[in-house]
């Protein structure tokens, strides 16, 4: 499988002596929307917060597009975490949203999409400009261009956050529980943003406890408990006919929150 | 009193400029000195970290007046010879750059972990994170502080005045010393620390209300 986008193979990180994750692997291949649910403590954030080296890892392999993200070599032998310069070349092209958002207070929408296109991408102040301007209003904020964070609603704030991470042209999105901080209302204009986007072929990993993404979204979800993946398929499967203990119990507690 | 004012004033206005020089030389080396620090204390090693404890506990735990003597006649053992105004004026810095790197620490930790994530997410490195989302963010927590302390150095710049350095405060001292006059002399001068530092403060609260646009 060495054409997957994302490759992890024998994913470990401890917190003291707690295991978060504790021997991961996955692939994910171009254009997938793979949705990672499971209970809390589960893994599920730190796997993502990995994968863009938000949080360094201690043992297996992460890479992305053939790069490893962590490290100078393969796991095995005597390797180097990477330098600051590199990491910040590597996290260029993951793109990711956060559950609170963290936009940048000080800046309109349009600078908060524009920042990394200029300083990172190197593009020209119009050049950004139109770049930016095109994604808010493919997330329909297009007459929001001017707003600072805190004149936004909150779907309308990870809509902004949507369209920062998705203007770099990212070879991947990170999708931590992005709509676990909005009032229900708002779930819906988040979530088919995130929609168009699978539908356009970006390929994303979404942490969510929303199983509307899991099956609106999705081409594939995954269960993590305990530090480790336990359960891998399609939504229908996965979803309908739970074949896994620990699923079925985390899937009835789940439903029963909505009802 | 208009008479006296009038051939008081040019002493006491040499010993102002001297007053506003050191106080602004202050300022400024403390300011960038303590910028650095509070980055270091930010987001240093642990050693870094600790070494600047260090420097800080013992700087602010000691009196800025001992600070000065030291400086000043102690560094002659060391083979370091320093005229009276450089040693007053490296005692201050060295005084100040503990206070401001103090509030330069207290400001960028304030600022939520979730900016950082989101800065390295778009792939800025550490100095573009700084410039660009951590720094302008900071500032705001760091401006009142700052002024404050701003204030507290010219006040404390009138312990130049110990090591023989003709300030507003010796000046006003060397007037009186000549007229036996002490309190319109004393009610000048201070009334000239008092809108140095006024104007301070009327140019912060300018400077706040230019950067209140993030609500809490």
């Amino acid at each position: 499988m060495s054409d997957a986008l994302v490759q992890i193979r024998g994913l470990r990180k401890s917190f003291g002596t707690t295991h978060v994750l504790d021997g991961v692997d996955i692939d994910i291949t171009k254009g997938e929307a793979v949705v990672v649910i499971g209970p809390s403590g589960s893994g599920k954030t730190t796997l993502l917060r990995c994968i863009n080296l938000l949080e360094t890892y201690d043992d297996g392999s992460i890479k992305v597009d053939g790069v490893e993200v962590g490290y100078d070599g393969p796991p095995g032998g005597r390797r180097r975490p990477r330098g600051e310069s590199e990491l910040a070349k590597i996290r260029a092209d993951i793109g990711m949203v956060f559950q609170l958002f963290n936009l940048f207070p000080h800046l309109t929408a349009l600078e908060n999409v524009m920042l990394g296109l200029v300083k990172v991408r190197g593009l020209a102040k119009a050049e950004a400009k139109s770049r930016a301007e095109h994604w808010l209003n493919r997330v329909g904020l297009g007459d929001k261009l001017s707003s600072l964070p805190n004149q936004l609603s909150g779907g309308q704030q990870q809509r902004v956050g949507i369209a920062r991470a998705v203007a770099m042209e990212p070879k991947i999105l990170l999708l931590d529980e992005i709509t676990s901080a909005l009032d229900p209302e708002l779930v819906g204009e988040v979530l088919s943003a995130v929609q168009q986007l699978a539908r356009d072929g970006m390929t994303m990993i979404v942490v969510t406890h929303e199983m509307t993404f899991a099956r609106d979204v999705g081409s594939r979800v995954v269960f993590m408990d305990a530090a480790k993946i336990v359960v891998d398929g399609a939504p229908r499967d996965v979803l309908s006919n739970p074949s896994h203990e620990r699923l079925k119990t985390f899937l009835a507690r789940i439903e029963m929150k909505h009802h | 009193m208009i008479d006296f004012a009038l051939k008081t004033l040019p002493f006491l206005w040499e010993g102002l400029t001297v007053t506003l020089y050191v106080s602004a030389m202050v300022v400024a080396l403390s300011l960038v000195a303590g910028v650095l620090m509070g980055i270091g204390f930010t987001y240093g090693p642990r050693w870094l970290r600790f070494l600047l404890r260090v420097y800080s506990d013992i700087l602010r735990g000691t009196p800025l007046l001992v600070l000065i003597f030291s400086v000043y006649y102690l560094m002659p053992f060391a083979g370091v010879n320093l005229n009276p105004l450089p040693a007053a004026v490296i005692a201050l810095s060295a005084f100040k750059t503990a206070h401001v790197g103090e509030i330069v620490r207290g400001a960028l930790q304030s600022i939520a972990a979730g900016q950082t994530d989101a800065a390295k997410a778009i792939g800025l490195t550490f100095a573009q994170r700084l410039a660009y989302v951590i720094l302008p963010q900071g500032l705001r927590r760091f401006l009142p502080p700052w002024v404050n302390s701003v204030t507290e150095a010219v006040k404390g710049s009138s312990l130049v005045s110990l090591v023989g350095i003709v300030d507003l405060m010796l000046a006003s001292q060397q007037v009186i010393g000549r007229t036996y006059e002490p309190m319109p002399v004393y009610v000048l001068a201070a009334f000239m620390y008092f809108l140095i530092n006024y104007s301070l403060s009327v140019a912060s609260r300018r400077l706040e209300a230019r950067y209140a646009y993030i609500r809490e």
